[in-house]
């Protein structure tokens, strides 16, 4: 885990009308780390990854990301992240390969590059089988592994998740958990995990970020938050107890 | 560029392998196939004995047989072509939600709906190609006769004007698959804007040119009355790119047309003059006349494309 921030945020705000969506955000992610961002439903997450990939302008603020400033060099910043939407889809007329394919050209990853590099990924998610499969055939667990690829085909130093393992089985939940644990581990890359389902991102997770009603209202590790907000000093917490206690501030 | 060739690339292979691509060109090439071996019989059966035809080739096209001309079948269907090609292009990836996929990949957003909209023009384009190579191929074996440099440069000039004629409905149906989140409401917008424009538009310009410049017992027929109520219809009917569309191509493919005009106000001495003229014009003198028509029909599709991409750019991709 290096020292270096890949994702910095100051003050970075997001209104819609008169509704405050995001409320001067400030944070920072250093490069390896897995980070999770925490939050009730329309507490502003997904409005902060759109910042944060330049396709949504910030009302005011800052952010960086990988050392580019999303708003002006948006083309940059999608270069090095990945981005997976929550609800995902996928052209379902093709097949798992021509569509990982797809955006591998759409990335500008030459043909003898792209093609060892989506077996190899395909491999990953257990998907190599299926690969000439219509991808209208896959189920939800399968969609989601292949969005995992997707994403990383174009060999991104950040992944930003969202929501990527709701309405998963608990089989297909753990492997996508095992898979990201993995991307930071084995390849280094950075993960920006949005979740609500509080178990999994203490499993994986890091760091967290909770944001309630727009606002960041707790970063750091979770021992940390956990000493500071439960006054316990073991391991005998669950991350829910602190966002409940968070949530209740609010 | 790459962004833009990609999305080609792919959206040419999704034209070609779907149904819709199908069925459009099976209808067209049907009904195609059954006018041109129509009127090449009967003018196969006029011309018999004449020494020397001239201009025979054209009619393949213009002539109107027994239902309709080639002309007339592609000025009043053609729209639906524009149409099913692209009532869905931007809406289906937002129900699919791959748009949102879409545009967080390093490609500038115009790239999306730059190549979407060319990827349409180029299948319009094969379509079209392929179906005046039929026609062209029928009527060199029924009547007996290669056309002349002149009339290929005529047909190669109709062509070009229905591309963009179709290329206008392309980029409405476009335009209301940015601003509709709904593929059906896409289409029947459209659909409407096809009927309004072919149908009511000439209706209203009637009805609007009669109510202003009324022609009847009050004025009694005359000449000036006559005109200014012809003129109005006309300029009316100029907002509807149907009727600029047949204005001018029924002009470029009839060389013996001297004027886009159905009515044309001649003095004894001006009927004298053209009575002598009486020879086909050239290529150059039939495209001077409807190069207007011509450029307002760009300046329409440039106008739809480019409203399109404004909302589509402006527009906040969110994937909710």
């Amino acid at each position: 885990m290096g020292g270096r921030p890949v994702i910095e945020t100051e003050g970075l705000t997001k209104v819609y009308g008169s509704q405050i969506a995001v409320n001067k955000l400030t944070f920072s992610i250093m490069e390896g780390e897995i980070f999770g961002f925490l939050g009730p439903n329309g507490a502003g997450k997904t409005t902060t990854l759109l910042m944060l990939l330049g396709l949504t302008e910030p009302t005011s603020g800052k952010a960086r990301v990988c050392g580019f400033d999303p708003a002006r060099e948006g083309l940059r910043v999608k270069e090095k992240v990945g981005y997976l939407p929550e609800n995902v889809g996928f052209y379902d007329d093709m097949n798992a390969r021509q569509n990982l394919r797809f955006f591998a050209r759409l990335n500008r990853v030459p043909e003898r590059v792209s093609g060892p590099r989506i077996d190899a990924l395909l491999e990953d998610v257990g998907l190599l089988g299926e690969a000439t499969k219509k991808v209208g055939a896959f189920s939800k667990g399968m969609r989601q592994r292949l969005a995992i690829a997707e994403v990383l085909v174009k060999g991104p130093e950040v992944v930003f998740l969202d929501e990527p393992t709701v309405g998963l089985d608990p089989d297909g939940t753990n492997r996508m958990l095992d898979m990201i644990h993995s991307l930071s581990r084995d390849k280094g890359i950075t993960v920006f995990l949005s979740s609500h389902l509080l178990d999994q991102v203490q499993r994986v997770c890091d760091r967290v970020g909770i944001m309630i009603k727009g606002n960041l209202v707790a970063a750091g590790h979770m021992d940390d938050l956990a000493r500071e907000k439960l006054g316990i000093e073991t391991e005998e917490f669950t991350l829910e107890e602190i966002y409940m206690k968070y949530f209740k501030e609010a | 560029m790459q962004g833009i060739l990609t999305i080609f690339r792919k959206e040419m292979e999704d034209y070609f392998s779907s149904i819709r691509f199908v069925l459009i060109s099976a209808l067209i090439v049907m009904v195609g196939v059954i006018i041109a071996s129509m009127v090449g019989m009967t003018i196969r059966e006029e011309v018999r004995g004449m020494a020397k035809p001239t201009l025979l080739f054209l009619y393949l096209f213009t002539s109107t047989g027994k239902l309709f001309s080639f002309t007339q079948f592609i000025g009043f269907f053609g729209p639906l072509i524009g149409i099913v090609l692209g009532f869905d292009a931007i809406n289906r990836e937002r129900a699919s939600r791959t748009l949102g996929k879409l545009v967080s990949q390093p490609i500038y957003r115009d790239a999306i709906i730059n190549a979407k909209f060319l990827a349409g023009v180029a299948t319009i384009a094969v379509i079209l190609v392929s179906i005046v190579l039929i026609i062209s191929g029928l009527g060199v074996t029924l009547l007996g006769i290669v056309p002349g440099i002149e009339e290929v440069l005529r047909l190669v000039i109709y062509l070009l004007i229905s591309l963009l004629y179709i290329s206008f409905w392309l980029g409405i149906s476009i335009l209301f698959s940015v601003v509709f989140r709904n593929t059906s409401t896409s289409a029947l917008a459209a659909l409407a804007l096809w009927i309004f424009s072919s149908f009511l538009v000439p209706l209203g310009a009637g009805f609007i040119s009669d109510a202003l410049a009324p022609v009847g017992e009050t004025s009694g027929g005359e000449v000036e009355a006559v005109l200014k109520h012809e003129e109005l219809q006309r300029a009316i009917s100029l907002f509807s790119p149907t009727s600029l569309y047949g204005d001018a191509t029924s002009t470029i493919l009839d060389p013996m047309r001297k004027t886009a005009r159905s009515v044309v106000l001649v003095g004894p001495l001006e009927r004298i003059s053209q009575e002598r003229f009486q020879n086909p014009l050239p290529v150059g003198q039939s495209l001077s006349i409807v190069a207007p028509y011509v450029i307002s029909l760009v300046a329409l599709t440039l106008l739809c494309f480019g409203i399109c991409y404004l909302v589509f750019m402006r527009q906040e991709i969110r994937t909710v």
